[in-house]
């Protein structure tokens, strides 16, 4: 990781970094899973290293590869640069180390979370309750900003550019997306591919109370099959396969899902997110609004991650 | 000190200053935020390798099992990714934004054209 991160510095051919930072994402993901973080693992090799990487690419592909030659300036950050790391260096030197099991991190909250949460909400993977659960207000957060950013990415560069392409001819290729279109073997894998990454991503989705996974790594996968559609057969037949007031209103619906969970819970006599209230058994309660909840995740960050990348995609230079 | 000793904390201080050497030493807006990823990546492995206990296994509670590293740092770290790449998209449509008004994405160039005008 450290090699990658260096040849990010050196390399000057944006497309090269770009790519590398693909690999360092990998890797990270792989080093999660030894570190026994395979949620994060999971959401790390889906969006680090899938999503953040195309939509580079796309960035790529409207502006610039190539960065322009410079070599002022450069002593002053790496002094910058070196003080810091030896003061933070210096500070790790009084923390504890690596996989010590009485570190401060692990006496106070988490042992609790480990003991009481499968008596609480009935759902064995411990950060699907603790995300959706007991820190539901910071998910809830999250979710909005999620939702922000794409409404934001498509204030910015959604609208009005778009007149731009009507000019363009039918059928013309109007951008390098469309340009795989005559592939057969790239088209007829692809159609094999999209239907079960799709049941996939509903499987994620359904199975985060129990396994690896949860509504975001769901929403990242869901959306990713619509990427890959639109890397085979163009972004404008992607427009028509989901349009765009559907994706608007996967965005929002999602975030309403999730803040309607906890309206409810709040009209059935809890607290807002308290998902006892919501059914008789608060048992079953917590595990039905974990449930929808993720649902509310996933549905607002698919939409979300393919109205970026078509808005991105469907640029012309 | 055994191995692993604090080389965890040295990864991600390696890591995180390269990120920030990156940010600053690049005129480059694409670099710029690749190195703000770069960065972001460190602090994910600072908080990963803190929840890790030796001998544990991932928090998914199963019969058979006692040790299970900590599972709070995942949730902090699993939305804070998601999060990240919201706001790169958004980064990147800036700079996107910003070549069409200037015509380049290096830092340098950007002002001198508004220093001309």
């Amino acid at each position: 990781m450290a090699a990658a991160a260096i040849g990010m510095i050196r390399l000057r051919n944006l497309f090269a970094v770009v790519m590398l930072s693909g690999i360092f994402s990998l890797s990270a993901a792989a080093l999660y899973v030894v570190l026994d973080a395979v949620d994060v693992a999971f959401t790390e090799a889906s969006v680090g290293a899938g999503i953040a990487t195309v939509l580079m690419l796309s960035t790529l592909a409207l502006t610039t590869t190539e960065e322009a030659i410079k070599d002022h300036r450069n002593m002053s950050a790496l002094v910058v640069v070196l003080i810091a790391g030896a003061v933070l260096i210096y500070g790790t030197l009084d923390m504890p180390f690596y996989g010590d099991p009485m570190a401060p991190i692990h006496l106070h909250v988490a042992p609790l979370y480990l003991r009481d949460s499968i008596v609480a909400t009935g759902v064995p993977n411990v950060v699907t309750s603790v995300l959706a659960s007991y820190r539901g207000y910071d998910t809830l957060g999250e979710t909005t900003v999620i939702f922000t950013a794409a409404a934001s990415v498509m204030a910015l560069i959604g609208r009005g550019r778009r007149k731009v392409k009507h000019g363009v001819p039918e059928g013309a290729p109007s951008h390098g997306y469309s340009s795989m279109k005559p592939h057969p073997i790239l088209r007829v894998t692809a159609k094999l591919l999209i239907p079960a990454i799709l049941i996939y991503a509903f499987y994620v989705q359904a199975h985060g109370d129990f396994g690896p996974g949860g509504g975001f790594q769901a929403g990242v996968i869901f959306g990713s099959t619509f990427i890959l559609y639109a890397l085979i057969f163009g972004v404008d037949n992607t427009r028509i396969a989901i349009r765009g007031w559907v994706r608007r209103t996967m965005m929002a619906s999602g975030v309403l899902i999730y803040a309607g969970t906890g309206v409810a819970a709040l009209l059935l006599g809890g607290n807002f997110l308290d998902y006892s209230a919501l059914l008789h058994d608060p048992v079953h309660g917590q595990h039905l609004g974990i449930f929808l909840v993720e649902l509310g995740v996933g549905v607002t960050v698919s939409g979300s991650m393919i109205t970026i990348f078509l808005i991105f995609a469907g640029q012309d230079r | 000190m055994q191995f692993p000793g604090l080389f965890n904390y040295w990864i991600a201080i390696v890591l995180m200053m390269a990120g920030f050497y990156m940010v600053m030493a690049h005129g480059n807006l694409i670099k710029k935020i690749v190195g703000l990823n770069v960065f972001q990546v460190s602090v994910f492995v600072f908080y990963i390798s803190m929840s890790k206990i030796k001998g544990g296994t991932a928090p998914i509670l199963e019969p058979g099992f006692e040790v299970y590293s900590n599972p709070l740092p995942s949730v902090l770290i699993l939305t804070a990714i998601v999060v990240g790449v919201a706001t790169t998209a958004l980064a990147l449509a800036l700079i996107v934004r910003i070549h069409d008004a200037y015509g380049t994405i290096e830092e340098d160039e950007i002002n001198a054209q508004e220093s001309e005008s």
